[in-house]
């Protein structure tokens, strides 16, 4: 191992190392406020770590990580996404009865696996990262053991989780047995030689589609999805829409313009049709939604719709574009459930749409949040969101695919009609809120990301500049 | 520089606005009539300029923005824009004045909304850049949305759902053909920007250019409306409060008209002139089905709503009868159209603040305890029917004539929407203020602001009525440069399409020069 790999790796074994110094903390001193300052010094610092391995990339550790601006870009918005949950978790848990310190620990082992997705070049460590993240969140989900809809979901999620990986696991066999390698470039370039796809490899690729799908809740494995953003507890759904969805894509993306997917007619035809049925099945069943978790749930598998076009664009621009947009989704979603996190207590969840009737008269900072965000998801100017859809219609047109852009134009009109709904009941002229008053840090990580969509919609030149100029894959 | 602090002004006053309002309701009154004066000002001191007989913007800005897009911060200001720019600022003082005293609940955020929604208007009509333009397009619809959904009267939420929905459907529609004439633009030069002055060339085939066409007249005919689009604009006029319904007829829907002036006919000639019978003839059922529904309705300000439908109906007439006059009459109905529609509404709304109704078969009879009021009724509902003197009538005229040289058929069967607006114009005035009492209402005539709002809305539709000259200097170059760019692109068309119309020219559309 040189230097250069031990610098390479250096984020990851600060998050590594994080959980294991976070025990030894517990076992000397149980103190809530220790280990979450501890928690994000450490994400300060792996986040710090990142800019010293730049000068460094492109560089890949024997088969299995690649280190370059691609992989370094998602690891940024991983830990900078955990960091901010991280943040937005101090008051939740800290009303939990019992033991809360271990929460942090596991909330590093998840962003391990969910970094180690980021710089995957093998299947081995996709699927060692995939498993990490998964087996991380079981705990996370079911976190509120007094309360029966977090075990309940904890519970859905490890089935459904262990289905996924378990397809996943035999689709990497099958291509294994087919090409004789893990790695997705050697792989890319063995599907290229041979010319076309045997039935094998097909089978193989549609079984590992199935267990990333799942993760990523497209249809048609989005099912959990609602469920268990309302049981787990509200930060920790944050992440699970943000840093597992993100670090997947990230992985998917590599994989599928190694292999040249969007060459394919059959990927074509199927990334179609799941595009296009995630974002419309996710924005009719948000619809009628009274719960705003279980609205974010729908909102999140229309939103992937919307991603995985770029899939099809095959173009580095496109990867560009994907990239902005998971930025700005993952600031916005994080702060939606940010609302939604600082506004429970222990005994009350904040999720019924119903409870937040009136905020803006009462409590005109966060409400003003809350609507920033849903005018992002929405894609209304002045927000990042709307740069970031424009940047995924903008490429899709480029590239041609203009089914799939109307479809995610008319899905958008769709889409405005239940956020201008949770809009309108903040708005709303009757109710008197018995949501409690925020906190410092609280209050400092919304303004944080109220003020990040709005710069990053505003002014979003040297973002993309930045994306554009360093992220290649 | 101006140009941009112009919106500056806006944006900061509906900060101060919102803020002011939370100490003292007063302030934030003030602060927005002070932005919107000095926006006023500041737009007049435009118009003393020395007009070239030549075409020149007045002013032009242009800064980077999203340089990777080739998006740019281009604003300018021409004639066209200019009168549009007067107007808003004069009807948003109107709608701060006469919201003094009916809006009394969170004050300071109804005038953060009204300014924001100033400050997306003013954009719209100085952006050069397409991106921009759609920006501001689209910066209008939330503040309108809260306008009506918060301070609007039974059914607001339904109401302001279905004004979002359309506007945005089809604002999404007129993005997408932005950013195919983007690529279109792109690949034949090189030259990827949304600058409007470059994109204005573009070469394309008749068929894509229709396509990319339909996008942008969705957007506009929403907004203008047209009437299988009109559906959200009587519930919006209708539920909105006073100075919501005032914007909303008078600018909002200019911002449509003006789209088709400035971006519809120059961008797309010749896909603009075989649209031209669909557009004309849209106009008519607009013209007429506007007034038809206006006179069936007994909700006094639902009925001027569809007035609204009628006589925006005339605006697409003109536009595509593509002559000189028939465009001088599209900017006059721009005009004029704002100010009596507006002061009509705002009538309106002084009736239902004193009768609690807006139930025309309650009313009756009321021109004994409020000759005043009466007098602007009678004033404006003559304004409305195109009465000789005032601004619709040489609006309503110069379209007609224009639209003649077109097509006569057309230009007759619009007529027939003149004696329309006499029947529902008439009707306003019996039901209201003649004819028997229904019921014996205690109300007191105009007070002394109100007859200030009045009074200088008066003004203004005589002296456009009497005085025209100015506005047609202002607007003059702008139209010829649009109509030229139109003649440069459909010789081809016109010329193999000459004998057609030459032979039967009633029914088919032709130009004359």
């Amino acid at each position: 191992m040189t230097i250069t790999d031990f610098l390479c790796l250096s984020p990851f074994l600060i998050i590594a190392g994080a959980p294991i110094v976070i025990m030894i903390l517990i076992s000397i001193l149980r103190n809530y406020a220790v280990v979450f300052g501890f928690s994000v010094l450490s994400l300060l610092i792996a986040f710090a770590s990142i800019f010293f391995i730049v000068p460094a990339e492109p560089h890949s550790i024997k088969q299995l990580f690649i280190i370059d601006s691609y992989s370094l870009f998602f690891l940024g918005i991983i830990i900078l996404s955990a960091l901010l949950v991280t943040m937005l978790s101090y008051e939740y848990i800290k009303q939990l009865e019992g033991v809360r310190e271990e929460y942090y620990i596991i909330l590093f082992t998840s962003t391990l696996g969910a970094s180690l997705l980021a710089v995957a070049n093998h299947f081995i460590l996709f699927f060692l990262g995939f498993e990490t993240l998964s087996i991380s969140l079981y705990i996370l989900i079911a976190f509120q053991k007094t309360k029966d809809s977090s075990i309940e979901a904890g519970i859905k999620y490890l089935i459904m989780a262990s289905v996924s990986s378990a397809f996943l696991l035999f689709g990497m066999a099958l291509i294994y047995t087919a090409f004789g390698t893990m790695q997705f470039n050697e792989v890319g370039s063995a599907i290229h030689n041979q010319g076309q796809f045997s039935p094998l490899v097909i089978t193989g690729f549609g079984m590992m589609m199935v267990g990333i799908g799942f993760k990523l809740a497209l249809f048609p494995f989005h099912m959990w999805t609602p469920d268990i953003y309302q049981g787990a507890p509200a930060p920790v759904t944050a992440y699970i829409a943000t840093v597992s969805k993100g670090a997947l894509m990230a992985v998917l993306i590599r994989f599928f313009f190694n292999i040249k997917g969007f060459d394919n007619p059959y990927f074509f035809a199927v990334i179609s049709v799941i595009s296009i049925f995630s974002m419309t099945i996710g924005n009719l069943l948000a619809i009628r939604q009274q719960n705003l978790k279980r609205l974010l749930a729908y909102s999140s598998i229309a939103n992937m719709g919307y991603l995985i076009i770029i899939l099809l664009t095959g173009s580095n621009r496109g990867i560009q574009s994907a990239i902005f947009f998971l930025t700005a989704y993952f600031v916005t979603t994080i702060g939606a459930f940010g609302v939604i996190s600082l506004l429970s207590t222990a005994k009350n969840e904040a999720e019924k749409i119903a409870d937040y009737e009136g905020l803006f008269w009462e409590r005109p900072w966060i409400a003003i949040v809350l609507t920033i965000c849903l005018l992002s998801l929405a894609g209304i100017p002045v927000t990042a969101g709307f740069i970031a859809k424009f940047y995924i219609i903008f490429e899709g047109m480029k590239a041609g695919l203009l089914v799939l852009v109307f479809s995610m134009i008319i899905n958008s009109v769709i889409g405005l009609y239940y956020y201008i709904r949770v809009i309108t009941t903040l708005f709303a002229n009757t109710g008197k809120t018995k949501l409690p008053l925020l906190s410092f840090t609280g209050n400092l990580t919304l303004a944080l990301i109220t003020l990040s969509i709005l710069v990053l919609g505003i002014y979003p030149g040297w973002l993309i500049n930045i994306i554009v100029k360093f992220v290649h894959l | 520089m101006i140009l941009l602090y112009l919106i500056v002004i806006l944006l900061v006053g509906a900060f101060l606005a919102w803020i002011a309002g939370k100490r003292n309701p007063l302030w934030s009154r003030v602060i927005s009539l002070a932005a919107l004066s000095i926006d006023l000002v500041l737009t007049m001191s435009f118009s003393f300029q020395p007009l070239a007989p030549e075409y020149k913007w007045l002013a032009d800005i242009k800064l980077d923005w999203i340089s990777e897009f080739g998006i740019s911060l281009h604003l300018a200001l021409d004639g066209l824009s200019l009168l549009l720019l007067l107007l808003t600022f004069f009807l948003g003082i109107l709608a701060v004045i006469i919201s003094w005293k009916e809006i009394n609940s969170k004050v300071g955020f109804f005038h953060f909304n009204l300014l924001l929604i100033m400050a997306g208007i003013v954009g719209v009509f100085l952006s050069l850049d397409l991106f921009l333009f759609y920006f501001f397009w689209e910066l209008m619809l939330v503040p309108m949305y809260f306008l009506i959904g918060i301070w609007g009267h039974e059914n607001k939420t339904a109401a302001s759902y279905k004004f979002f929905l359309y506007t945005q459907a089809g604002g999404l529609l007129m993005f997408i053909s932005i950013l195919a004439l983007y690529f279109i633009h792109g690949r034949s030069t090189g030259l990827y920007t949304f600058d409007y002055l470059q994109l204005l060339g573009t070469e394309m085939s008749s068929s894509t250019g229709m396509f990319i066409m339909l996008g942008f007249l969705a957007a506009f005919l929403v907004k203008l409306p047209v009437v299988p689009l009109h559906n959200w604009l009587p519930d919006a006029h209708t539920e909105a409060p006073t100075a919501g319904s005032l914007i909303l007829a008078a600018l909002l829907l200019k911002t449509g008209a003006y789209g088709l002036l400035r971006f519809i006919i120059p961008l797309f000639p010749s896909a603009a002139v075989i649209f031209a019978p669909i557009g004309m003839l849209l106009g008519i059922i607009g013209i007429l089905y506007g007034a038809k529904l206006a006179f069936a309705q007994v909700d006094l300000k639902r009925l001027v709503a569809y007035t609204s439908v009628s006589h925006m109906g005339f605006v697409i007439l003109g536009v595509f009868s593509f002559n000189e006059l028939a465009y001088q009459g599209v900017v006059m109905q721009m005009l004029a159209h704002g100010i009596s529609t507006g002061a009509l509404f705002i009538m309106v709304g002084q009736l239902s603040g004193r009768l609690h109704t807006r139930d025309l078969r309650k009313m009756g009879g009321l021109w004994e305890q409020a000759p005043v009021m009466g007098t602007m009724g009678l004033i404006f509902s003559m304004a409305s029917l195109g009465l000789p003197g005032l601004g619709n009538f040489i609006a309503e005229l110069l379209i007609l004539i224009g639209a003649f040289k077109s097509s006569i058929l057309m230009s007759c069967l619009a007529s027939l929407g003149l004696i329309a607006a006499t029947i529902y114009s008439l009707r306003i005035l019996q039901k209201v203020f003649y004819g028997n009492k229904n019921k014996n209402w205690d109300m007191n005539d105009l007070t002394i602001r109100e007859r200030i709002v009045s009074a200088s809305l008066v003004i203004v539709i005589v002296v456009l009525g009497l005085f025209p000259q100015p506005v047609f200097n202002a607007a003059k170059p702008a139209i010829l440069k649009t109509l030229e760019a139109q003649k440069e692109k459909t010789i081809p068309f016109t010329e193999s399409s000459k004998d057609k119309s030459s032979t039967n020219n009633i029914f088919f559309f032709h130009r004359s020069n």
